[in-house]
């Protein structure tokens, strides 16, 4: 048995060891937000908090998160209202399919949160591991500069 | 607000209140229902008439619209919304949209080829507005006052007496279970609430929250999982393999074997994985080693019968000037991968009431659910697909195929929804790709440079083996015990052409011939992949404009300006060149500027691209430093919708142009992951600047794939003006750039 806190409640999962995290939190858990995207860590679609760093949530087996903190795209709302960053990407209307947005969301709240004034590069740098198809990368920059502003 | 859709018609009754529905018609009756000898309706009212197949106002306050038509990613819930909420003089957030579900909404097709704007939002335009006129009749009776007397404010209908009711108190009867007129004026744009403003996306908020819900993501109770075990080679056979052993395998529930399909579901995803690859391991195919590889396709189209030589355009020039001068080009497009971010889903439920319900985030939910009943043996009403959002598609992937392979693994399961997602591999390496295309271009010109005769030939395999109801274009279909085969595509014909699309230029040439050597030969598997053709011929017309204007010594700008007549593209072309301030700009060492311009199939969206690229000759690598687009797309209903759009397709199709080509050997795709198959990253992305032209009243254009080929030719065009050299074969790689520059003459 793996016990560890999701979005700041704690949970159990009595998969075997080896099952991939994000199986455990989309299937198990279900929450909506972690996707799978290409299973080898490659996109970032998968990507969660653990203990505060992103995490490819695709190649990490639950039993590697025992005990740890793990916050996704749900578990980032303040509350019942959008974080800053959420609220940022609305603004910007920053996607187009979604599918990536929550890994980008995971990664540049991870940026944010060492580097608060990130630049432009620096933000660009940060998510240069999220893939994203639909061509919504200037959009994702400018909310990420939009949050980092209203910090 | 988009409500998820209820999962059986009693729910949808009881969400609407409705106990009349007018059902989707089967695909076999959707053209004959629009019968010639019926006057001609707007958009998609013409092939679904009825207006309550459209709109429904309920008691609780709200409007449902129900289209054929399917968010992919690119707003159009959202703009139909727009065109609804205004047309009828209610709230925006009183819409209720159900999109995509068979059983419930009116057949549009498929969502594609840029014509949701043209012929869904036309036809939300027209039904709401003649809603809105019924509502109006009913409550001046109901007030007993003039209609003259009557204005609406969010669905209240207020006369001059100061009499009112509201739409939802209005008793309607029958009354919107009629065919449209179409005779009912849409606002003009001045009274305009909604549309021409960006509004936010509907589906956005929800999907930042982490609220929405994508296909992959749905969850119906009992959900079991699947997955497949692909042949090595596109005309493999299952010789052997050891079932029994995945079927001892931890949550296997069943193997499913049928000739070469070859698939397993399990109680969890892991588990059904773990026993696909148990199966893989130990299964022994036949194998055919007869691919052309990635190096040989443009010698194999040159040199492979066609199945069709299509005269695009025949144009003889009638003076008799001859010309000075004849230059050719030759240019090449790789295959390209859809490569969506995600891979492909589909959760099948093979119900007790022998109807197979889908979800899936198929483009074509009404042709691939006859494909899938024919895929069966059931008859096409037993299949429902529902639309379910997935990642972006950009054209036909493997959305209608995941939806096949789920339904061909719960057919074994009565009772149980199976849900299957691909892996990437199997994403990357099945999937159809937008078909390699070599085109030759040709021009005579006189003493000044201009052209007398344009002459572009193409040779290309097909771009359109959507599902349209024939099981033989759905992938597993033919790995069947009895298999079915795949129809011989054909070419689609005017005015959107395909393999030819955007293959006639728009410029006015006195003499202009396009020649299409249709292949319907597959070595790899292809399909409708963003802009079909479009992508490649416009990159071969707008390069080779720029090749004839050097050769007259004209600035390419001028150049193209002195063969376009139509002014809407004569526009496009001067903002896009204004905005990166084309006059102004000033060469700088190992820099250059190009610019592309196109209206989308010569009847959708205009756009013309400038950017600026710096090459570094030692490298061979492109940085590509600012681009800028112009857009005019008729009247806009959402602008920032159509500037996510161009920016998108812009961005996507420098992607395409820098990185992008499926490589393959004699036997195998090779590109099989990100890392085999890169795609432009952040730190690679230029600042995008788009400028979008406003033609309020003009009609609805298409916009989503009008950026693709401009920016293609623009990219390559600026990286002849910073390195003298000519680059006709895509993607433009640091290897072949280097290769180019040292060879110092064409490449």
């Amino acid at each position: 048995m793996v016990q560890f806190t999701l979005n700041g409640q704690p949970v159990r999962s009595l998969v075997p060891n080896a099952t991939p995290l994000l199986n455990v939190l989309a299937h198990d858990l279900q929450i909506n937000g972690p996707k799978f995207g290409c299973g080898k860590a490659q996109c970032s679609a998968c990507l969660v908090m653990v203990d505060g760093n992103p995490t490819k949530s695709c190649v990490t087996p639950v039993s590697s998160v025992a005990g740890r903190s793990i916050t996704t795209l749900v578990g980032m709302k303040e509350g019942d209202k959008p974080s800053r960053l959420q609220q940022a990407f609305i603004d910007e209307q920053a996607a187009q399919c979604g599918y990536c947005t929550s890994g980008m969301i995971v990664q540049a709240q991870a940026l944010l949160d060492r580097n608060p004034r990130p630049s432009d590069a620096e933000v660009r740098a940060a998510l240069d591991g999220n893939l994203c198809r639909c061509g919504a990368h200037n959009r994702i920059v400018r909310a990420v500069l939009r949050a980092a502003q209203g910090a | 607000m988009q409500r998820s859709l209820p999962a059986t018609r009693r729910g949808f009754l009881k969400a609407t209140g409705y106990l009349s529905l007018a059902f989707a018609i089967p695909l076999d009756n959707a053209l004959s229902q629009a019968a010639n000898t019926k006057p001609r309706l707007p958009g998609d009212l013409n092939t679904n008439r009825k207006l309550s197949a459209w709109l429904r106002v309920n008691s609780d306050q709200t409007v449902t619209l129900l289209v054929g038509k399917v968010e992919l990613g690119q707003g159009i819930l959202t703009a139909v919304s727009q065109i609804c909420a205004d047309e009828l003089d209610i709230d925006f957030k009183r819409v209720q949209v159900i999109s995509g579900d068979t059983a419930l909404v009116p057949n549009e097709g498929v969502t594609a080829g840029s014509f949701s704007m043209p012929y869904c939002a036309t036809a939300v335009q027209y039904a709401s507005a003649e809603v809105r006129s019924i509502l109006l009749e009913l409550a001046a009776r109901k007030l007993n006052q003039p209609v003259a007397s009557l204005s609406v404010q969010d669905g209240v209908v207020v006369a001059g007496n100061g009499a009112r009711i509201a739409y939802w108190d209005l008793v309607l009867g029958e009354s919107l279970n009629r065919e449209a007129t179409g005779t009912i004026k849409p606002k003009s744009s001045q009274h305009h609430q909604y549309i021409g403003k960006s509004v936010p996306r509907i589906d956005l908020t929800p999907k930042i929250l982490g609220e929405a819900k994508f296909v992959q993501e749905h969850r119906p109770p009992g959900l079991l999982f699947g997955h497949l075990v692909r042949p090595p080679t596109y005309a493999a056979k299952l010789l052997s393999v050891n079932v029994a052993r995945a079927e001892k395998m931890p949550g296997v529930i069943r193997v499913v074997r049928n000739g070469s399909f070859l698939g397993v579901i399990a109680r969890r995803e892991e588990q059904a994985l773990a026993a696909a690859q148990a199966l893989n391991a130990s299964a022994k195919w036949q194998i055919e080693k007869k691919l052309p590889t990635h190096e040989g396709i443009f010698d194999w189209l040159r040199n492979t019968k066609p199945n069709r030589v299509i005269e695009t355009k025949v144009q003889p020039r009638t003076s008799t000037e001859p010309a000075v001068k004849t230059i050719d080009a030759t240019y090449h497009r790789p295959y390209h991968m859809h490569a969506s971010i995600g891979t492909s889903a589909a959760i099948a439920t093979m119900g007790l009431d022998g109807v197979m319900l889908i979800q899936t985030h198929s483009q074509s939910v009404f042709e691939t659910s006859v494909a899938i009943a024919k895929m069966l043996g059931l008859d096409p009403s037993k299949v429902r697909c529902q639309h379910m959002q997935g990642a972006g598609c950009y054209g036909h992937n493997m959305a209608d195929d995941a939806a096949a392979d789920a339904a061909l693994l719960a057919i074994a399961v009565p009772g149980q929804p199976v849900r299957l997602q691909y892996t990437r591999e199997q994403e990357h390496q099945w999937e159809p790709y937008g078909s390699a295309m070599v085109i030759r271009t040709q021009a005579g010109v006189d003493a000044n440079g201009n052209v007398l005769d344009w002459d572009l030939q193409i040779w290309s395999t097909p771009h359109g083996t959507r599902p349209g109801g024939e099981p033989g274009n759905l992938l597993s279909a033919r790995y069947l015990e009895k298999p079915f085969t795949q129809p011989v595509p054909t070419n689609g014909g005017p005015p959107n052409y395909a393999a030819d699309r955007n293959g006639i230029a728009l410029y006015d040439f006195a003499g202009h011939r396009v020649l299409t050597h249709f292949i319907t030969d597959m070595p790899v598997r292809v399909s409708s992949t963003r802009g079909l053709g479009a992508y490649a011929n416009v990159f071969a017309i707008e390069s080779f404009m720029d090749e004839l204007a050097t050769a007259a010594h004209v600035d390419p700008l001028t150049y193209r300006l002195r063969f376009l007549k139509d002014e809407r593209a004569r526009d496009v072309l001067q903002k896009a060149a204004d905005a990166f301030g084309w006059n102004s700009w000033k060469k700088a060492p190992h820099r250059g500027r190009g610019i592309g311009f196109a209206r989308y199939k010569n009847i959708a969206g205009y756009c013309a691209v400038a950017l600026e690229v710096e090459v570094n000759p030692r490298s061979g690598r492109i940085r590509v430093l600012r681009a800028v687009a112009s857009a005019d797309t008729g009247h806009i209903v959402n602008p920032d919708g159509v500037s996510n759009q161009i920016e998108g397709g812009l961005i996507q199709s420098l992607s395409w142009s820098l990185k992008e080509e499926v490589k393959f050997d004699d036997t195998h795709i090779l590109s099989t992951d990100w890392a085999s198959y890169p795609i432009l990253t952040f730190s690679e992305i230029p600042p995008v600047e788009v400028v979008l032209i406003d033609r309020p009243g003009a009609p609805f254009l298409g916009t989503g794939e009008a950026s693709q080929g401009p920016t293609s030719a623009a990219l390559a065009n600026a990286v002849f003006d910073a390195t003298g050299v000519r680059f006709r074969r895509l993607p433009l790689t640091p290897e072949r750039i280097k290769q180019g520059l040292s060879n110092k003459g064409q490449a």
